[in-house]
């Protein structure tokens, strides 16, 4: 009850006609980086840390707070209506959410994005008001076997997104893997793969990978097979959700909300794996699977609200540690420290003010964002209406400007032509794509985490089930397989009935 | 070759006064600028990374107290600094463009295999340091230096040190000259790199690792609530309000620092080399340098022009030996 009380003193502190200009200014700015592809919250509050000079702090981390936010939810609008997503946790996103778009169903999909960011913005923030403290020392118990093992669940969860030929499924895999190898290996500084070129030194983007593939693959594509072809209009359809689409949006929220916090508020998370796991989860439990891959609406609603409940997770650890897990994180901390505030485990009783400010800002941010969003949604999906040539290059222009304004480099901007080619042989060869992006995703975290894993142990294997929650997971895997194998020995059996007595 | 910062520049520059007029404003004021139409601070990582937070730092402080007028700022990301390195090499002659960088950038034109080294480029002023720490976790068996010292040489495979560089940064390349200081071939060195001191901390809390060798600036909370314990520090004297000895005090023969400073473009004329160092020295000697040293938790280490150019040989060949050895170059 002590922390509603203190909630309700934050929210208190937090409105107030200068903190609510800042709260706006902060969500208009993250919606409009979210939207650029290129420039992330990290950037924009990095570059705005200046301010906290002259600002007080409640009202600079309320702009934060905003920023970062809004960065979640601009992110999504781009990888919906453009299939150029503008941060590696829209990547996802866009898979079902520009399917959607082609099908005139670009205002469900932002819609259902919305809110499914809205409540696992808010169940998150909750969450975080609550138990922040006990969720950071629970945290730290996992260590780089238990995140392997979690790794282990999601490759093999791949499996589940191959397509209908398993070959193409495991090309598209085992492409992605070896764009992810690319790069100076962080464990022994070796160079892989990178062709005597220091700029791929650090590893290729995976935003820039997804945007070539999904948009300027597209756009070629276009270009090159549908040029003569009549353009299709698409249908506008309703400009609101109906009734169906929430009843189908509403358990995958929750759903993604439930893989996302757990994987920001843990120090090695991410926002990607949750948002792949969420996708997956959804395609298997959908009461619509053929929809899958044609723009169906759970696959949008599930990862959006994972990668807004993972954004605010990755607070629990920098309010209740001093531990930044990425790096808009890492700067806000800079911010505090800044101020003089000294983040860490006594930041809730020494600073508590602030931090209840912070929360209750999160809250009205988030707010904010709802507001400004839904009503957006029919006015964007809009754009689509766009004629076919001046949309692709539209696209064209955006995606070569993201790439471009990341480190102003024209290597970028081959990257992403080259990469481009790779997505247009794909189409006009069915590699599916999901299986690519999982690989560039997943292949450098699980090669990093088996490897340092053996490190730990000294190079025996048993390492690999040192820590409970690892041995918890790999008995699901292990469950799982049973599980397949008998209703796959049971189906097999059924098969041969229906068939003896046909 | 291209305009490119300054264009990006200008974006997030508006993007910036679309949040806060008053801050596209702050800059303007004019004072002496030593007859520089613009100056330019490139940085060689991320926003938010160590040089950055150092360069814009000592930026703000010459804007503020008006020893230069506008300065601008931009971040040159790729391979630890390698990229920055060769563009910085690339603008030979380039009389009004600066560079914050420190050891990890050294550690990286090796491994990167670049031939833009940091002692081919004009020195400017070495502004910080840091001692590196020696750190355990609070359960550690391991009470004081000595004791770990033991079990390392027992068996160095066994002892699992994490550190927040990848190879030829400064928690990697420490523990390794550490490692020859107590007679251990750094080849043995069971080093696991965390992507720095916030991804490092949590294996320390969590006890996933025997020891931790980092910079002590990101870890004041957890030192002070006696969650994490400092063995050891490098330098050459204690590290003020850390109850810890030097290495030296333990009778281990090194002395280990890190450091950040200021590099030109090679190929500028004294003259100007002169210029640029006056207004980094007006800047050390303000007031608000001192503030911002104390803000951050960092240690001046000043030292300027062929000081500091003596300096970076001796590193890049400290750093170049040290990396041979272990054969990575």
């Amino acid at each position: 009850m002590d922390n509603l009380n203190n909630l309700m003193d934050g929210f208190g502190a937090a409105i107030t006609p200068t903190n609510l200009l800042f709260a706006c200014v902060g969500v208009l700015l993250g919606t409009a980086v979210g939207v650029l592809p290129g420039i992330g919250p990290a950037m924009t509050v990095a570059l705005l840390l200046p301010i906290t000079y002259n600002v007080e702090p409640a009202s600079a981390f309320i702009m934060f707070a905003g920023i970062y936010y809004g960065g979640m939810y601009g992110g999504s609008t781009t990888s919906i209506l453009l299939n150029t997503p503008g941060e590696s946790s829209s990547v996802i996103t866009a898979i079902e959410g520009n399917k959607m778009a082609k099908a005139g169903r670009a205002a469900q999909a932002l819609a259902t994005a919305a809110f499914g960011s809205f409540i696992a913005g808010a169940i998150g923030t909750t969450l975080l008001t609550f138990f922040a403290p006990w969720i950071a020392v629970q945290a730290v118990k996992l260590g780089d076997p238990s995140y392997l093992a979690i790794m282990v669940l999601a490759l093999i969860a791949v499996t589940a997104v191959l397509g209908s030929s398993k070959l193409r499924g495991f090309i598209g895999l085992f492409l992605g893997l070896a764009i992810g190898i690319v790069g100076i290996d962080s464990l022994t500084g070796q160079s892989r793969m990178i062709f005597g070129i220091p700029l791929l030194g650090d590893g290729i983007d995976i935003v820039v990978v997804a945007v070539a593939i999904f948009a300027i693959g597209e756009a070629l594509w276009v270009a090159a097979f549908l040029r003569r072809r009549p353009q299709e209009i698409i249908p506008v359809g309703r400009p609101w959700m109906g009734k169906d689409d929430f009843k189908r949006s509403w358990k995958p929220w929750l759903r993604g909300t439930a893989f996302g916090f757990p994987f920001g508020a843990v120090p090695a998370g991410g926002a990607e794996l949750p948002t792949f796991l969420s996708y997956v989860t959804e395609r298997k439990l959908s009461k619509h699977p053929e929809e899958f891959g044609h723009g169906a609406i759970e696959g949008v609603a599930g990862p959006e609200a994972a990668n807004n409940a993972s954004a605010a997770g990755t607070l629990v650890p920098m309010l209740a540690l001093g531990l930044p897990t990425n790096a808009t994180a890492a700067i806000m901390l800079a911010a505090m420290m800044g101020y003089g505030i000294q983040p860490g485990p006594a930041l809730f009783e020494s600073e508590s003010t602030l931090v209840w400010t912070l929360i209750a800002s999160l809250f009205i941010g988030n707010f904010l964002l709802l507001v400004l969003n839904l009503p957006l949604a029919p006015l964007w999906a809009k754009l689509l209406q766009t004629p076919r040539p001046y949309l692709y290059a539209g696209i064209l222009f955006f995606a070569s400007l993201g790439a471009l304004a990341v480190n102003l480099q024209w290597f970028d901007l081959a990257l992403l032509l080259f990469f481009g080619l790779v997505g247009l042989g794909m189409r006009r060869f069915g590699v599916p794509v999901l299986p690519l992006i999982i690989g560039v995703i997943l292949g450098p975290l699980v090669e990093e985490r088996l490897r340092k894993t053996l490190l730990l142990s000294s190079g025996d294997w048993s390492g690999l089930v040192s820590e409970p929650t690892a041995i918890i997971v790999y008995a699901i895997i292990a469950l799982g397989a049973i599980g397949m194998a008998v209703t796959g020995a049971v189906r097999g059996r059924k098969d041969t009935t229906t068939e003896v007595s046909a | 070759m291209s305009p490119g910062p300054r264009r990006r520049t200008l974006l997030l520059a508006s993007l910036g006064a679309l949040a806060l007029p008053s801050l596209a404003a702050c800059g303007v004021t004019r004072g002496d600028d030593a007859g520089s139409t613009r100056l330019r601070m490139m940085i060689p990582n991320s926003p938010g990374g160590g040089y950055d937070l150092t360069g814009r730092a000592a930026v703000r402080v010459m804007e503020d107290t008006e020893i230069t007028s506008r300065f601008e700022v931009f971040n040159v990301i790729g391979a630890g600094g390698t990229v920055a390195m060769a563009r910085l090499a690339n603008e030979r002659g380039n009389e009004d463009l600066m560079m914050a960088m420190g050891l990890g950038v050294v550690g990286a034109t090796f491994t990167n295999k670049s031939q833009a080294r940091v002692s081919g480029m004009t020195p400017l002023a070495r502004l910080i340091q840091e001692s590196e720490g020696v750190i355990v976790p609070a359960d550690s068996p391991h009470k004081d230096i000595k004791s770990l010292i033991d079990a390392w040489k027992k068996d160095p495979r066994a002892v699992s040190i994490g550190g927040g560089s990848s190879p030829g940064g400064p928690d990697h390349l420490f523990p390794m000259e550490f490692a020859k200081a107590v007679d251990i071939d750094p080849r043995e060195v069971n080093y696991i790199t965390y992507d720095g001191g916030g991804d490092l901390l949590p294996a320390l809390l969590g006890s996933k690792i025997q020891a931790g060798m980092s910079g002590l600036g990101e870890y004041a909370e957890q030192i002070k609530k006696g969650q994490v314990k400092v063995l050891a520090t490098s330098g050459e004297e204690r590290v003020p309000g850390i109850d810890a000895p030097t290495l030296k005090e333990s009778d281990v023969d090194l002395t280990f620092i890190n450091w950040r400073g200021i590099l030109a473009p090679p190929g500028i004329p004294t003259a100007r080399r002169d210029q640029l160092i006056g207004l980094l020295q007006q800047m050390h000697d303000s007031p608000e340098w001192q503030e911002a040293l104390k803000l951050n938790n960092w240690t001046d280490a000043w030292m300027t022009g062929n000081e500091f150019g003596d300096f970076l040989t001796t590193q890049d060949e400290r750093v170049e030996t040290t990396l041979k050895e272990l054969g990575l170059l």
